[in-house]
């Protein structure tokens, strides 16, 4: 891996920490995943990236973590291209990753352990962290004893832990069961208004997307492109979950990216 | 042509082997059969995860090893077992060869294999946070692969019992593979059956407890299940 | 690995063990280690001789019978304790100690019963041999898709074809990879049996240059059975190849 130059802290000023250009990834075998994406994310905002299997959005997600390297393009940081994995950036993983043999402590530690931190510090930075993501006095468990939506509050808080500026989220939700999946939605915003992070958010669920985003990208499959960006619009200061859900803004974006997308869904349709 | 049909009645195989362990004859002789067993399944235990974990590691390693310890696995190795004399006479350098010939394939392979299915989610996650390439392998590699690398042993042990009685068969008589052998020379039946079924016991004692061993200490999940 | 860009398959790094043995045997550094070159000789010599073919034949008829023994009754007892709870219950513990005892320590008792002939190896193979192909049948009984068993009730299957048109179909791979470890173990099988009584077909043989310290014999010999049992190996694992395409997605 190569050195590069030190990533600059987040400068509020700046209007996109993440920049991503040219973006292509062609996996050997031909498949083209991606194919000339060019995208920013501004700071301190939620940004999704939306679309059906197959469009590629985990493979950007994971070329922004710098876990893939892609064919063309260049991903850059504050202003810096970047080459792999840093420490500006943290990811949340889809099947969380946890190592079995550890407990919740350790795990949520295991950021801060990588990076050569001693015992005490990061013991207690770590209990901070799992306290702010619920799951006080389980500091002992297991994975194995635990439900799936614990833990995914593990991977999350491992993830707050490193006080990374920015917030890769691969479908965190999608291996947890519908009603703590809306729970977690609200939740996640609770935790993350008081954080001011750049978040990017892979989700296929049109719903999640507009309630927890400022800003969603559609990407079309087959290559994966981008096909058009939406900002959602909705007032959520002062209102519960369930008003927000109900607004006009939310049930109109809604169904308008439905109508985006439904198109690229022409071919998978069962001949009649 | 059947040189005896010699069967002696279970009460009878379950008596001689009583007199043997009051005598001390069976513990004489475990005690002469063991010393090359746990030797060898040591050494081979030592040895082989070391080289069954590189040859996960390094593309090299597999590329050369592979292929060489998958046919020692599929082959009758025993059959080398009279070849070893040759080198190391009929001593307990002999038999801890024999043990290791049977032990080696399995454990290196079961090793190689535990860290070559290491789970990639948990790779990719130490990655994202900038673990290094030791890290990776001390701290997630290692302890993911640990349960198979345990299971590689304990069939490693059954597979160095195997070598270490055929060595006392083919070679030269100690132990218990010599308590079978006189008492079938002196026709004393009832014993020789009774040794046999001091082996078959001694190996279903032997793995059930290393069994017992690798779930409690590497797949609590596992046991947490069987009480619920 | 690759050199100057072509993919060498892991397969050829044999040939480089033969030829660091050809290097050990001329250089006679190692006394039991002849250089492979001769003990190709004599192996081409071998498989001329009478005394080899009466001795392959033997084992091969012992080993042949005690493998269709072993497959039938294996085959059947995994159906029947993956069938009928009550069967598992008496049977399972057993076949799992048996399955991983050492049973060559079986074969003296063996001899003693059956004497010195075919009939003890045909029953040290089949012994060898079945456990393991039981325990891998009951496995792929087990891990028949509950689904696929209910799918078929519903459109009214009777028990036969319940078993000849789902179970087994669904179970193959899994017994398939248990015919071929239970092969694996059943050339062990022969080997050892041949070994311990040694007055008979290859074992004889083994036993002879063995005491009159014929080394590049007795490795043209190994070599032989070595090469037997790889080949069996790959020609069960070709088969599994076949059935390959839906073991993944039976789920």
């Amino acid at each position: 891996m190569s050195t590069q130059p030190a990533i600059q802290p987040a400068d509020p000023t700046t209007p996109s920490i993440v920049e991503v250009e040219g973006i292509g990834m062609i996996y050997p075998g031909g498949t083209v995943a991606l194919e000339g994406v060019d995208l920013d994310f501004p700071t301190g905002e939620m940004t999704t990236l939306l679309g059906p299997s197959g469009c590629g959005k985990t493979t950007l997600l994971k070329i922004i973590a710098g876990l893939l390297e892609p064919t063309a393009g260049q991903v850059r940081i504050n202003g810096t291209p970047v080459f792999g994995p840093g420490p500006e950036r943290a990811f949340v993983f889809q099947d969380f990753a946890l190592l079995p043999w550890a407990t919740v402590l350790r795990n949520v530690a295991f950021g801060l352990e990588l990076q050569g931190r001693d015992k005490a510090e990061r013991e207690q930075i770590a209990q901070a962290s799992i306290v702010k993501v619920g799951l006080g006095g389980f500091e002992n468990a297991y994975p194995h004893e635990l439900s799936g939506g614990m833990r995914q509050r593990v991977g999350l808080a491992r993830a707050l832990c490193v006080d990374a500026q920015v917030l890769l989220m691969d479908e965190p939700f999608s291996a947890v069961d519908e009603q703590t999946r809306r729970l977690f939605q609200e939740e996640l915003l609770r935790l993350l208004g008081n954080e001011n992070k750049t978040v990017i958010f892979v989700t296929h669920s049109i719903e999640e997307a507009v309630y927890v985003s400022d800003r969603i990208v559609l990407l079309s499959p087959r290559p994966g492109r981008v096909n058009r960006i939406v900002t959602t619009e909705l007032e959520r200061a002062g209102r519960t979950a369930d008003e927000i859900r109900r607004q006009d803004a939310f049930l109109d974006t809604v169904e308008d990216i439905w109508q985006t997308l439904k198109e690229y869904l022409a071919d998978e349709r069962m001949t009649e | 042509m059947p040189i005896s049909v010699a069967f002696p009645t279970f009460i009878e195989t379950m008596t001689a082997l009583f007199q043997m362990f009051i005598d001390g004859r069976i513990f004489r002789a475990y005690g002469d059969t063991l010393q090359p067993l746990l030797v060898g399944v040591g050494i081979s235990g030592v040895f082989g995860v070391i080289f069954g974990v590189t040859m996960g590691l390094s593309r090299g390693f597999q590329w050369m090893g592979e292929p060489i310890f998958i046919v020692m696995q599929a082959a009758p190795m025993a059959a080398l077992i009279p070849l070893v004399t040759f080198v190391y006479g009929i001593g307990l350098a002999a038999k801890v060869c024999s043990v290791i010939i049977l032990a080696a394939p399995i454990i290196v392979l079961n090793a190689y294999k535990a860290v070559r299915n290491a789970n990639p989610s948990l790779i990719q996650m130490c990655h994202s946070f900038q673990g290094t390439r030791l890290q990776q392998i001390v701290k997630v590699i290692i302890p993911d692969a640990s349960p198979m690398i345990f299971a590689g042993l304990r069939l490693g042990v059954a597979a160095g019992f195997i070598g270490v009685i055929l060595a006392e068969l083919l070679i030269t008589p100690t132990g218990v593979g010599d308590l079978i052998t006189y008492h079938r020379s002196v026709a004393e039946y009832a014993d020789m059956y009774a040794a046999v079924f001091s082996i078959m016991l001694f190996a279903a004692v032997t793995v059930g407890l290393l069994e017992r061993a690798e779930i409690a200490f590497f797949r609590p999940e596992r046991k947490k299940r069987k009480d619920a | 690995m690759t050199i100057g860009g072509i993919r060498i398959p892991a397969a050829f790094s044999l040939l480089i063990w033969c030829a660091i043995w050809e290097v050990i045997g001329r250089m006679e550094a190692v006394f039991i280690f002849p250089p492979l070159s001769s003990v190709l000789v004599k192996l081409v010599h071998i498989l001329t001789l009478n005394q080899f073919h009466e001795a392959a034949m033997i084992s091969l008829f012992a080993f042949s019978w005690g493998m269709f023994w072993a497959v039938t009754v294996g085959v059947g007892m995994g159906f029947l304790m993956g069938r009928v709870e009550s069967a598992n219950k008496l049977l399972g513990m057993w076949v799992n100690i048996f399955a991983s005892a050492p049973l060559s320590s079986l074969v003296p008792v063996l001899m003693l019963l059956f004497g010195f002939g075919q009939t003890t190896i045909i029953i040290t193979v089949f012994l060898f041999a079945v456990w393991i192909i039981t325990l891998d049948t009951y496995a792929g009984i087990r891990h028949v898709n509950p689904s696929l068993i209910e799918m078929a009730r519903t459109f009214g299957a009777s028990r036969v074809q319940l078993y000849t048109k789902i179970l087994f179909w669904a179970a193959l791979p899994e017994i398939l990879a248990g015919i071929r470890m239970g092969l694996i173990r059943a050339v062990k099988g022969v080997v050892i049996g041949q070994l311990l009584i040694s007055v008979v077909a290859l074992g004889q043989m083994f036993a002879r240059y063995s005491r009159s310290f014929l080394l590049e014999e007795f490795w043209a010999l190994t070599l032989i059975l070595f090469v037997f049992a790889l080949g069996l190996s790959a020609a069960i694992g070709w088969v599994e190849q076949k059935v390959e395409y839906y073991a993944g997605t039976r789920n």
